[in-house]
């Protein structure tokens, strides 16, 4: 029989962009069980709604995390909104769905940048930086900020496109998205890629349902689950099909978000094209009472926000149930029985985003 | 500072960050921005580094982590916080499990400020780490002859 090994994965490794530990299991090379222990960058920010009011707190919960920090700040907006019955008007909705999109873009290519760095393909790493840049540079030219847009308020948002930037920005999408198919199309047919994808990591659909998995996870075993088509902001008046996959393994998992990253463009230009005039946001008068669940689609799956308040400024209670938090059950399904050489990859593969999962 | 001597690598650890700042050292890596042409590399392991970069600020958990890693790494070396929280504590401050800045923990000789912090910024604070790192090194030759060295 031979003989057990633990090795410890983190908190610091060169594929980790943040900090996650897991202790492997190993017999020889292959991994028997993987045990997460998180908690390195627990800040605790949903105790600050005691002392930060509920408006000031926009400013807060896009700190959620830094990655789809535009979606935070969404969220939470959202869910006071519906709490206190303020319309959002229509101009409002239209661009949220616009900066969502664009958050998605940059998430995926991020994501599929880190991917080949922990692949050894450092080239691709850093094309799919490059071309982020691009994004990133339509989203500072809207907002002002480069990861960290601020462009959130409790009813409506802080700016405005005006037209001759939104006309800009297609055309720009234009130009651009031959060499986003470029550089994504060599994870689709590369050979060394496929090689060390195809048939890793494999989750059926029934364990990612048991295991709760959510977004690219859940759609890479064709598990059909976007929150986007309960129709918050503007996405009911949007034609679009979650994009779904059969395999289950790391592969699938990165295909999906290469063809979401079209999909997020093409939602950009259905956006452009019904975009209506009008105000961009509405004043906000009193407190909220009640509470609530909201049910956003991030670009690393469902995040669902929870708020309870008591008719002062302050909340009572203010709870976030991240994507990654969802995603890490299947990942150690995933990594059990996998070889020690794939396992930064299958962790890389559900996007872990450790810092909105800590708070 | 007219040239550099040496071609510095960065060991880059995530203390409490929400991740603006990560993202943006790594943006600062790629050819946008791209500090490889000066011969800044990242590296994985402190025991290659020269600058330490510190993003977030420090709690229970990460403090030992960030301190081990600064021990680890070989004398001279710099230590560069990056962003608002890494200085000191920043909108985070007020949590109950942040403890401040990382110079609670480990000596910092340049902050950034930044929330998040901009790839312009981290460059002009690693420059600044170059030339702190150049002067440690003149100390260090004079105040330590008979080191093994």
């Amino acid at each position: 029989m031979t003989k057990k090994n633990i090795i410890p994965f983190g908190p610091q490794h060169p594929v980790l962009p943040e900090p996650i530990h897991l202790d492997l299991v190993t017999e020889d090379e292959k991994v028997i069980e993987a045990v997460p222990s998180i908690g390195f960058i627990h800040r605790g920010l949903e105790k600050l709604v005691d002392i930060k009011d509920f408006q000031d707190f926009v400013h807060i919960a896009e700190r959620v995390c830094g990655i789809c920090s535009y979606m935070h700040g969404m969220s939470y907006c959202q869910t006071i909104e519906q709490i206190m019955n303020i319309q959002v008007p229509e101009r409002g909705l239209w661009l949220r769905t616009i900066w969502s999109e664009f958050s998605r873009i940059h998430s995926h290519l991020l994501w599929l940048g880190l991917a080949a760095d922990a692949m050894g393909f450092e080239s691709l790493f850093m094309h799919t930086w490059r071309l982020r840049e691009y994004i990133l540079d339509i989203i500072e030219m809207t907002t002002g900020g480069r990861v960290i847009f601020g462009a959130s308020k409790v009813g409506g948002t802080r700016m405005d496109i005006n037209s001759e930037t939104l006309s800009y920005i297609i055309k720009r999408l234009k130009e651009i998205e031959p060499e986003f198919k470029e550089a994504t199309s060599v994870f689709i047919n590369d050979y060394s890629i496929q090689h060390r994808l195809r048939g890793v990591g494999v989750l059926s659909k029934k364990e990612v349902y048991e295991l709760g998995a959510v977004g690219p996870v859940a759609k890479a075993s064709g598990l059909s689950s976007d929150a986007r088509k309960y129709g918050y902001a503007m996405y009911s008046k949007i034609d679009f099909e979650p994009i779904v996959e059969e395999d289950g393994d790391c592969f699938a998992r990165c295909s999906i978000r290469v063809k979401e990253i079209f999909q997020s463009i093409d939602i950009i230009r259905q956006c452009a094209s019904q975009i209506c005039d009008g105000e961009v946001s509405v004043n906000v008068k009193g407190f909220p009472t009640g509470e609530l669940f909201t049910r956003v689609e991030q670009p690393r799956g469902e995040v669902i926000y929870y708020v309870r308040a008591n008719g002062t400024k302050f909340l009572e209670r203010f709870r976030v149930r991240t994507p990654t938090f969802a995603n890490i059950p299947p990942m150690v399904k995933a990594l059990q029985g996998c070889q020690i050489a794939d396992v930064p990859n299958i962790v890389l593969t559900i996007d872990p985003c450790i810092s909105c999962t800590e708070r | 500072m007219s040239s550099l001597s040496r071609s510095p690598w960065v060991l880059h650890y995530n203390a409490t960050s929400c991740n603006g700042c990560d993202i943006e050292v790594l943006a600062s890596l790629t050819p946008m921005y791209d500090v490889e042409r000066f011969g800044i590399l990242n590296t994985g392991n402190p025991k290659h580094a020269d600058i330490l970069l510190v993003t977030g600020s420090v709690n229970e958990k990460s403090a030992p982590v960030l301190k081990t890693l600064y021990d680890q790494m070989p004398e001279p070396k710099v230590v560069v916080a990056l962003g608002i929280c890494a200085s000191s504590g920043g909108i985070f401050a007020e949590c109950y499990n942040v403890n401040g800045g990382a110079d609670k923990v480990i000596p910092v000789d340049v902050y950034v400020p930044g929330c998040a912090v901009r790839p312009e910024a981290i460059i002009d604070g690693v420059v600044q780490a170059l030339g702190i790192l150049e002067a440690k090194y003149k100390n260090r030759r004079r105040g330590a002859v008979s080191c093994a060295r």
